[in-house]
């Protein structure tokens, strides 16, 4: 019997399709997604006295400080919503993409050690990264909502809870997949040449600036409008502050274009990075 | 279905050495340029042999170059060569740590890998947390490593620390470990690169026991690199000798070991002294050639007996002559001295003094010999320098199982030992 006849189970080539993405592989491995996410949780707070207490400091001195520079010195519109609210809640989404960019853009150089020595689909490890930010990002969630209650019991703050509340897990979706798809086109661009690595850190914050984070999309004049509405960001935002606030500029097609978008940015990112993990060990 | 498990066709792997600079991206994008017509690469066109020590004209490197070999169900697979052969290249193509240049690799089941110490351990988590981790790695449902779960502790030894953080762990207890893990959790291909160096004794000994209990109890297959002989020798059943990316040789085990003892040990060696007559001061006598007869470029065994001649022109006769050998190891220790008997020789001879070296004298190490020419029993009248050099290696078919360490000391001596 010839080796062309037998059922080989695994077969190793120099080069592969660039749409074999083996999703199948992928949802194989779905357990050390799981054992991932842990380590990822358990590692980062170990060996530190205040432990998970560090997710709500951060944004807290966060807010504070949009709220003084923002708020009180630049008088940027919150939309009617008091600031801490305002802030609060384009922080928690905001963060939550850039923690999740910054970390899988890095997943090669992170994981060199590891993916130096055993084989597993690499698509693992920005998966987990997106997936186990959650657990930070649902921390800071708890806490504002908390502040949206104590407004809302405490103050005659104008704040309301509307339908596209509803959305919010598609909302959540949307941001981690786009971050996991740029932030996996970025480590498959830096793995040989790190040019782009300098660009890393500026760039997420000038995307900060160009996204309604720390001002309304309504604040926005109407001339530099279609800029902000470009960018994919804008709408989620916009869509969480509708649900949570009861202000927000955002209608359903900004969401679709929005969702369009991130799904071309996710199968240009796993096309490329399919390419380079083959053998980004040789270049790292 | 044949039982091929592994079989590999044609595999090279070409490195790029040097910095990556902007002369790379020039490269990349004229290599891309080519491929995108449907061209060959023109780097792939270039590249050196790999060799460690001189220096090549090509930035180009072809860490493995055309390697073809099967494994079959069950077999342990020796590999072994010099450090740069390519071992732990073809190891890590096997192990999909990277892709091959050319060629294909086909396999039947899952390949578990232990390259190096403490593959794919988080020093933060606890040992137990490790084995699910790396278990996940390996592509084990939890279930599957649950069940295990005491077995491999047990394997490890290392109970009382299996809920600390490995990064508290020596490095021998990380290693039994990592290969209690990938022992247990059933690979159907278990690749295993010299992770035993850091065992002790003891745990050598379970590891070895282990192996070929995967290998000949469970028909699973081992593919074993490690430049411990003795440890291969008795392992593996079939041997692959590495040489500059190539296979060299694919077969027995003593006789792979043999050829790469041979080349490894034995690399300046001399053999022969062609004396071409002149060389002495002393006109009467005149040196024509020593030599040691010598296997594998003057490679013995401590079980082999070492053979050395000299053979000298007489051109006056000479009264009451021997020859004289000192035997120094490369390190400059003077081990011995010994002489023929002493002969009379008449004008016109030519003879061939011998020395015979016992079996189980010399360890391990490389030696030097000099000569005398002696008359009247202590006149020297002349000297050669050390002009013959031949290596003795431990002989691996000897191990007694017991320890895969090295002896130790200058003499590898065998004597009688009592117990009462």
């Amino acid at each position: 019997m010839t080796s062309e006849q037998e059922n080989w189970s695994l077969v190793i080539e120099p080069r592969e399709k660039w749409w074999n993405f083996r999703l199948k592989e992928i949802w194989s491995y779905r357990e050390l997604v799981l054992i991932f996410v842990r380590r990822d949780i358990v590692a980062v707070y170990k060996q530190t006295i205040l432990g998970p207490l560090w997710f709500f400091l951060a944004p807290i001195f966060t807010v504070v400080a949009y709220n003084f520079v923002f708020g009180s010195i630049a008088k940027m519109s919150t939309d009617g919503i008091p600031g801490p609210v305002f802030y609060l809640s384009g922080t928690t989404l905001w963060g939550y993409f850039s923690t999740c960019f910054t970390a899988t853009s890095n997943t090669f150089t992170d994981n060199a050690a590891i993916f130096g020595k055993v084989y597993f689909p690499r698509m693992i490890a920005p998966i987990s990264t997106v997936i186990s930010t959650l657990f930070k990002f649902g921390v800071q969630l708890i806490m504002f909502f908390c502040l949206i209650a104590y407004y809302m019991l405490f103050t005659d703050a104008n704040l309301e809870i509307t339908k596209w509340a509803w959305l919010f897990p598609l909302l959540v979706v949307m941001m981690g997949g786009l971050a996991l798809g740029v932030g996996i086109i970025l480590s498959a661009l830096t793995t040989k040449y790190r040019d782009l690595k300098n660009f890393i850190g500026f760039g997420v914050t000038l995307l900060m600036y160009v996204s309604p984070v720390i001002y309304p999309v309504s604040a926005v004049p109407d001339s530099y409008k279609w800029f902000i509405k470009f960018n994919p960001i804008s709408p989620i935002i916009e869509a969480f502050r509708l649900g949570f606030t009861g202000v927000g500029t955002v209608d359903a097609i900004d969401l679709v274009y929005s969702g369009a978008f991130i799904s071309v940015i996710l199968l240009i990112g796993m096309m490329l990075f399919h390419r380079v993990e083959r053998t980004f060990m040789d270049t790292v | 279905m044949s039982n091929t498990i592994i079989s590999v066709e044609n595999l090279s792997k070409q490195y790029r050495l040097g910095m990556v600079g902007s002369g790379t991206l020039r490269e990349d994008v004229v290599g891309w340029w080519y491929r995108v017509r449907g061209k060959e690469d023109p780097y792939l066109k270039l590249g050196d042999k790999n060799t460690r020590d001189t220096k090549g004209s090509s930035d180009y490197v072809w860490a493995l170059k055309d390697v073809n070999f099967e494994v079959k169900q069950g077999e342990v697979l020796g590999i072994i060569g010099k450090n740069g052969a390519g071992k732990s290249t073809l190891l890590k193509l096997l192990s999909r740590v990277t892709a091959p240049t050319t060629g294909t690799i086909k396999a039947k089941g899952r390949i578990a890998s232990l390259l190096e110490v403490g593959t794919g351990f988080h020093p933060e988590l606890t040992g137990k947390e490790n084995v699910y981790l790396n278990g996940a790695i390996m592509g084990m449902r939890k279930s599957e490593i649950t069940r295990k779960m005491d077995e491999i502790i047990d394997f490890a030894g290392v109970e009382r620390y299996i809920d600390t953080p490995v990064k508290r762990y020596s490095s021998g207890m990380y290693v039994r470990l990592a290969f209690a893990v990938a022992a247990h959790l059933e690979p159907e291909i278990l690749i295993v690169d010299e992770v035993l160096a850091v065992g002790d004794a003891e745990f050598q000994k379970k590891a070895i026991g282990k192996i070929e209990d995967v290998s000949a109890g469970q028909g699973r297959t081992v593919l074993f690199v490690s430049h411990n002989m003795k440890a291969v020798s008795a392992m593996c059943s079939r041997t692959l000798l590495m040489q500059d990316g190539n296979v060299s040789f694919n077969g027995n085990t003593d006789e792979a070991i043999d050829r790469y003892l041979g080349v490894n040990a034995g690399g300046d060696n001399i053999l022969y002294h062609e004396g071409n007559g002149a060389n002495t001061n002393n006109t009467s006598i005149q040196l024509n050639y020593a030599q040691i007869n010598a296997p594998r470029s003057g490679v013995f065994k401590t079980t082999e007996q070492i053979p050395i001649e000299m053979t000298l022109s007489f051109t006056e006769s000479v009264e009451a002559f021997h020859l004289n050998m000192h035997v120094w190891t490369t390190s400059e220790e003077h081990l011995f001295e010994v002489s023929t008997d002493a002969i009379t020789v008449k004008k016109g001879d030519q003879k061939t003094f011998r020395f015979f070296i016992p079996e189980w004298l010399l360890n391990a190490h490389q030696y030097t010999c000099q000569f005398n020419f002696v008359i009247n029993r202590s006149k020297v009248i002349y000297s050669t320098g050390k002009i013959l050099k031949f290596s003795v290696i431990e002989a691996v078919e000897e191990n007694n199982l017991l320890y895969y360490g090295k002896t130790y000391g200058l003499l590898s001596v065998k004597i009688d030992t009592k117990i009462n």
